[in-house]
């Protein structure tokens, strides 16, 4: 576990960096995250759109900019110039409160979030807990966004909201578990550093029970984050809006950015537990191996001159690795994006009896059992794969060996 | 806290600012530009085009107060497991893995059943029926009348 930011810095100093350049530089770091982070939230409008288009036959936002892309541009220059009503019978602390731990408890998970190998922003040795803490802000600032609007469709989104988000982070919870329990650490670097790049080596296929995990994991986040067929505490046909109903212009924007950006987190989170996150095939994404492997092609080493090339093929093979692995990463989790709007233009709502009975009859008996036979065949088959298992020789005498 | 832990938590509080400081800013920028005219009908709570009845802070279901309380129970539990997780893979690599997942079942098992008493109970139905005893009980009472 290293702050991998800062020696980012001091490798282009060349000395150890002081505490206030550590932090200008942090700060740096952090707003361009913001900035790319709001900049995909936005976009994950535009795709909803789009797609919801898509699967309905129509076209969607296309005369905004080029096939409608400035649409999000647009749709944030019209929220700014909308006017802000706060309802006078409104708690207006809390209300003007809840946007903004909205946006806090979503970005702060940004923090560990693993793009790639050398671009996580800081490496907690508590990532995945972290998440999960940090991540519960949302559900309070839903309860409590309904809850100060004094407004009666605000109050039954804003409770059904708090009661469906905290049912299922238990499923979530237990399925996030296994993972941990065959990684051995907490930290995404020891969680995404244990699978492979190659799906036989992603947890998703390491046993039965990670398989199951990951799915429940699945809909448990879709419910966590309000997308349909969860998305009872907005339910535009019965509740109005739900709980931002009393929400207008920027500060329903900020709810509705959080969602967006929420949906992104735990479409990452998925994919770094479950999916190989930023892994690239045949250790690829390692910088060493991408430099080895352009220092023999002889083509290049007549253009580079070869007094001192090698450093800036290892500058180049590291570059290119952590691209290819910011590519693994962003494919594998807007993949899982995709299906996350799929399944909403897809399904209609649940029910809330239904949707209890999914969560607490259904999907946290079977995290309960998958964890216990996750812990069962790590120790019975010694923490080997179904992969290496079958494949690899040896593995059976290591079974019934040791 | 040492320097070490100050550079790996540094980037977390700051992305908590960030986040605060732009939702304030763009409110703060909004305010220069948006129109700002208010009146009485327009400050109302949205009901349907009806001047609201009451206020919305009434009682609420005693369903949601059941769900919190299992809630509260499992999270702490599922809290309680994640350090266990998180050595369970060192313990099998010194040979003692059996010891771990003897832990890891009892612990797991009070969870499922805790689990098994809320079903029994009715606790985790939504809508939550009658037995047969209470039925006829509530017919009874309904003789007497």
């Amino acid at each position: 576990m290293n702050p991998t930011f800062v020696t980012y810095l001091e490798q282009f100093l060349g000395y150890p960096a002081t505490n206030l350049m550590a932090a200008v530089f942090f700060l740096v770091a952090v707003s361009i995250l913001v900035g790319v982070m709001a900049t995909i939230g936005g976009l994950g409008t535009y795709a909803e759109r789009k797609i919801s288009a898509d699967i309905q036959a129509r076209i969607g936002p296309n005369r905004v900019g080029p096939f409608g892309l400035l649409q999000m541009l647009a749709d944030g220059v019209k929220m700014i110039l909308k006017e802000d009503i706060i309802p006078s019978k409104a708690d207006k602390l809390i209300f003007i409160l809840a946007p903004m731990m909205a946006m806090f408890g979503v970005f702060a998970t940004l923090a560990v979030l693993p793009f790639s190998s050398g671009l996580t922003l800081t490496d907690l040795n508590i990532g995945v807990f972290y998440v999960l803490g940090v991540g519960s802000f949302v559900g309070v600032a839903i309860f409590l966004g309904g809850y100060a609007s004094n407004s009666k469709w605000s109050m039954l989104g804003g409770m059904r909201g708090a009661s469906q988000i905290i049912s299922y982070e238990i499923p979530v919870t237990l399925s996030i578990l296994v993972a941990v329990t065959m990684a051995g650490g907490l930290s995404f670097s020891t969680l995404v550093e244990a699978q492979t790049g190659l799906p036989h080596g992603w947890y998703l296929f390491h046993n039965p029970f990670s398989f199951i995990a990951f799915f429940v994991l699945f809909i448990g986040a879709l419910a966590e984050t309000n997308r349909a067929p969860f998305d009872l505490p907005e339910a535009e046909s019965e509740l109005v809006s739900g709980y931002h109903t009393e929400y207008t212009g920027m500060r329903f924007g900020f709810f509705a950015l959080a969602e967006y950006v929420e949906v992104f987190v735990v479409c990452g989170i998925a994919a770094a537990l479950f999916l190989g996150g930023y892994k690239v095939p045949f250790d690829l994404g390692n910088g060493e191996v991408l430099s080895n492997a352009l220092m023999n092609i002889p083509f290049l080493k007549m253009v580079v001159p070869m007094t001192n090339g090698t450093p800036i093929f290892k500058l180049l093979g590291s570059g290119l690795g952590q691209l290819l692995q910011l590519g693994s990463f962003f494919t594998k989790t807007l993949a899982l994006y995709y299906v996350v709007i799929w399944i909403r233009w897809t399904l209609p709502r649940l029910r809330v009896d239904t949707l209890m009975t999914l969560c607490w009859k259904y999907l946290t008996p079977i995290a309960l059992f998958n964890l216990l036979g996750a812990a069962t065949w790590m120790v019975v088959f010694h923490g080997k794969s179904i992969y290496q298992i079958i494949f690899e020789s040896g593995a059976a005498q290591a079974v019934g060996g040791h | 806290m040492s320097a070490d832990n100050l550079n790996v938590y540094m980037p977390v509080v700051m992305l908590m600012f960030i986040a605060v400081a732009t939702v304030v800013l763009a409110l703060l920028v909004g305010k220069l530009i948006r129109p700002h005219n208010p009146f009485d009908n327009k400050e109302q709570a949205y009901e349907c085009g009806e001047d609201p009845i009451g206020i919305a802070w009434s009682n609420f279901n005693v369903r949601f107060y059941v769900v919190s309380l299992i809630f509260i129970i499992f999270d702490v539990e599922g809290a309680l497991l994640f350090p266990v997780a998180a050595v369970f893979k060192s313990f099998i690599e010194i040979g003692e893995g059996s010891v771990i997942l003897a832990t890891f079942a009892l612990f797991i098992l009070v969870l499922a059943v805790g689990i098994v008493y809320c079903w029994r109970k009715g606790d985790l139905d939504w809508v939550k029926g009658f037995t047969s005893e209470e039925l006829q009980n509530l017919s009874k009472a309904k003789d007497a009348q």
